[in-house]
């Protein structure tokens, strides 16, 4: 994926040259066509939308740290509630919705696909920006509504108190019949907004992907995150559009008089479980697979050394996709399936473990032999693939049904997520970052800190939820915001671990002002060697306009040999 | 490749996009029919079957010439919050031949000073029963419309199908509980 010739290389410093011409400040970043500029948008608004969202895990943590209620009175007055008891119960349940939608629709999804696909899969497969510029540009604003809907929603009343109280789950018939007033008419809008604001991204994803490859560029000769986007956008493709409709009929429900899920008119609230889980499973695949791409591209460039198993790991991508599509109600396990539907889901979620195990294994084969540097990206993607591994483990033993039937709605459930995402995604998502901050900035940030935040992070999260693990064995319920003494020990030690993991973002956002207040200037490629796809062959950050000549791939370059001289044209 | 063919690949890619989307949009629509249909049909989550009076001669035969197993039903009524009536079986148990039709009687009065109109929800635990269990007459089909202090008695004609002996998922189930709940009818519901 190496380029061939450096005519194509342009300059930023070059002011003069039509590719560096910018318009001016409202025009760039309020009515951006530029496939970076969006990217770094939807950037931002995730870093915003994560500290918004991990303030209230905060205020959860806290709540959590020992038994009886102590916080939420204050909280429920603090939003405009009365300070009642069943209000400050339905404050948990804001929070742990608000906390759940901000994490997935608006800060793992927008960074991820929105910010980092938007950079990179232009650059990475020699386009010179997205197929629909403009398209894009409604994509992230529409998520931006999306957004502020939710938050509004914090502030009309919901039933019980103020705010959405329903899970991120939204299941009928709490969200239905069980919550009055306009917020969860306001939650799910801003599902709706955020979800056409995906459905728009992924189009331009996959046309972009399919269309716009230099050329020469062959399918097989993608880097494995632009595979990992084109996957991510099928799933997007096929699955929110069933989330629209299961969120619409629940919007008709609540106001229209329909019955979709209301069995007094024949309805069924287990077929809102059905139609949320046909869409939630993919989903969580759509926030971890980009995370994959991004490990793949980090690994083999601090090992020196191409991905081991190319083609291996692009299709385990693709069937961790496809497969994703029929293991949904291995959520559902206690709603009442009979024993063979049972075994299948549980049968079928297993069969996953197979193609990430080849994802974990070829990142590991990658590293071995290599010559390894632990630069910042690296140790994050080092801990992506250990804290992973541990949640896909825990995964593997709650696809059990008859196993599920006993930790179902525990803590060990919540204990397993927050390690795949938490941990998972959130690991990739900094060590894309540290990868890529350079480039999209033209700093380099330092190393120190980077280092310094992935250790306080690694520690606060391992300390943070890794407790769960025995507080769900123990039999703690999810979703409750008090509990019986005996569980107070690990929840301390967890709330603990929060704090530390809290300490260590200090360490992050003073890199981020370190880096352009002294950071050095970032060289076209400060990686080295080991980084061989074509972001590497521009100027750091690259021009407003590039790939104005497209860099063509040589036909004998394949994806085998990254580290062979190119050859010059 | 010139710009022009690139426009029109690129259109017709993210056409074929948009359609693939608004597909699954009407599927997820299309799926509350077709779950409906799929519980009807395979008895999915304990949903009882419908029979003809000449289904229910071939299984009385059939579960005759199966040896005349009996098999304990279990009857459970009730109702939701916004139904003032008391609603309950005439006989809480009964044990039955398999294969033979049976009638059991559900009685309903209504509590209120207002006319009610009441739809029954109902099926049947262990849900792989739900295949087996087959209604030919039941107070279930149409809506009941109770006057104030009316008092009525509802009448199911079911029986349990023979091939149920058949099925190793039934095997070590001896009671069958039914049960319905009253919901008010949608037209008449304030």
């Amino acid at each position: 994926m190496a380029t061939t010739a450096d005519s194509f290389q342009a300059h930023t410093d070059d002011h003069a040259h039509d590719a560096d011409h910018k318009p001016g400040f409202f025009a760039r970043w309020f009515m951006s066509t530029n496939h970076k500029d969006i990217g770094t948008l939807y950037l931002i608004f995730a870093i915003m939308a994560g500290i918004v969202g991990g303030a209230i895990s905060g205020i959860m943590r806290m709540e959590l740290a020992e038994p009886g209620i102590q916080y939420l009175q204050w909280w429920a007055e603090f939003m405009g509630g009365t300070p009642d008891f069943d209000t400050s119960l339905h404050m948990w349940n804001v929070f742990i919705t608000a906390h759940g939608l901000i994490m997935v629709f608006f800060m793992v999804m927008p960074a991820m696909i929105g910010g980092f696909g938007n950079w990179f899969v232009p650059l990475m497969i020699g386009a010179p920006d997205m197929a629909f510029p403009r398209m894009n540009n409604i994509s992230f604003w529409l998520t931006v509504a999306g957004f502020v809907s939710l938050l509004f929603s914090l502030f009309v009343p919901g039933g019980t108190g103020p705010g959405a109280g329903v899970g991120w789950t939204v299941y009928a018939p709490l969200s239905t019949t069980g919550s009055t007033g306009p917020a969860v008419d306001f939650a799910i809008f801003s599902l709706h907004l955020a979800g056409a604001g995906s459905i728009l991204g992924a189009t331009n994803f996959i046309t972009t992907i399919f269309n716009m490859r230099a050329p020469g560029m062959t399918l097989h000769k993608m880097p494995l995150f632009v595979w990992s986007v084109l996957v991510t956008a099928f799933l997007l493709l096929l699955a929110l559009p069933v989330l629209a409709a299961a969120i619409t009929m629940l919007i008709t429900d609540r106001n229209f008089g329909t019955t979709f899920f209301d069995p007094a008119g024949g309805g069924d609230p287990v077929l809102y479980q059905h139609l949320f889980w046909f869409f939630g499973h993919p989903e969580v695949y759509i926030m971890i697979l980009p995370g994959f791409g991004m490990i793949s591209q980090i690994v083999s460039t601090f090992s020196r050394k191409p991905v081991f198993g190319y083609l291996g790991m692009a299709y385990a991508m693709v069937a961790i996709g496809v497969v994703g599509f029929v293991v949904w109600a291995h959520h559902m396990y206690t709603v009442g399936l009979d024993v063979n539907t049972k075994m299948y889901f549980t049968a079928a979620t297993m069969v996953i473990a197979v193609p990430t195990g080849v994802k974990i294994f070829s990142w590991i084969a990658t590293m071995w032999g290599g010559s390894i540097e632990f630069k910042s990206p690296m140790v994050w993607a080092i801990g992506m693939i250990f804290l992973f591994t541990v949640g896909g483990v825990t995964g593997v033993y709650l696809a059990n049904g008859g196993v599920d039937d006993v930790v179902h709605d525990t803590y060990f459930v919540v204990a397993h997520f927050h390690y795949v995402l938490s941990m998972g995604a959130v690991f990739s998502m900094f060590a894309g970052f540290y990868y890529w901050f350079p480039k999209m900035s033209g700093r380099m940030h330092s190393e120190l800190l980077s280092h310094l935040h992935f250790w306080g992070f690694f520690i606060g999260v391992n300390v943070l939820f890794f407790p769960q693990h025995f507080l769900g064995l123990q039999g703690m319920p999810r979703r409750y915001p008090d509990y019986a003494d005996a569980y107070a020990y690990w929840n301390e030690i967890s709330s603990f671990g929060y704090t530390i993991m809290a300490l260590s973002m200090i360490f992050f956002f003073v890199n981020i002002v370190y880096a352009f207040v002294a950071g050095k200037k970032a060289a076209d490629n400060p990686w080295g060697e080991g980084a061989t796809t074509l972001e590497w062959t521009l100027s750091s950050p690259p021009p407003f306009h590039q790939f104005e000549t497209l860099p063509v791939i040589e036909d004998h370059h394949t994806a085998h040999d990254h580290m062979s001289k190119p050859a010059t044209a | 490749m010139t710009a022009a063919t690139l426009e029109t690949r690129k259109n017709r890619t993210a056409l074929l996009a948009f359609g693939g989307a608004l597909a699954m949009l009407g599927l997820g629509y299309a799926a509350v029919p077709l779950y409906e249909l799929f519980c009807q049909v395979t008895g999915f989550g304990g949903t009882t079957q419908r029979a003809s009076e000449s289904d229910a001669a071939v299984a009385e035969r059939l579960g005759a010439s199966a040896g005349g197993r009996t098999i304990s039903i279990r009857f459970d009524g009730t109702t939701a919050g916004d139904v003032p009536w008391s609603f309950r079986p005439e006989q809480v148990t009964d044990t039955v031949t398999i294969g033979q039709r049976d009638m059991a009687i559900y009685l309903a009065k209504n509590n209120s000073d207002e006319t009610i109109t009441g739809t029954a929800t109902f099926n049947v635990e262990p849900e792989q029963a739900g295949a087996y269990f087959n209604k030919i007459q039941c107070f279930c089909f149409t809506e009941q419309v109770l006057e104030p202090g009316q008092e009525v008695r509802m009448p199911v004609l079911y029986f349990v199908d023979p091939k149920a002996l058949d099925d190793p998922n039934m095997e070590g189930v001896e009671q069958i509980t039914l049960s319905y709940t009253f919901h008010r009818a949608l037209d008449s519901a304030e």
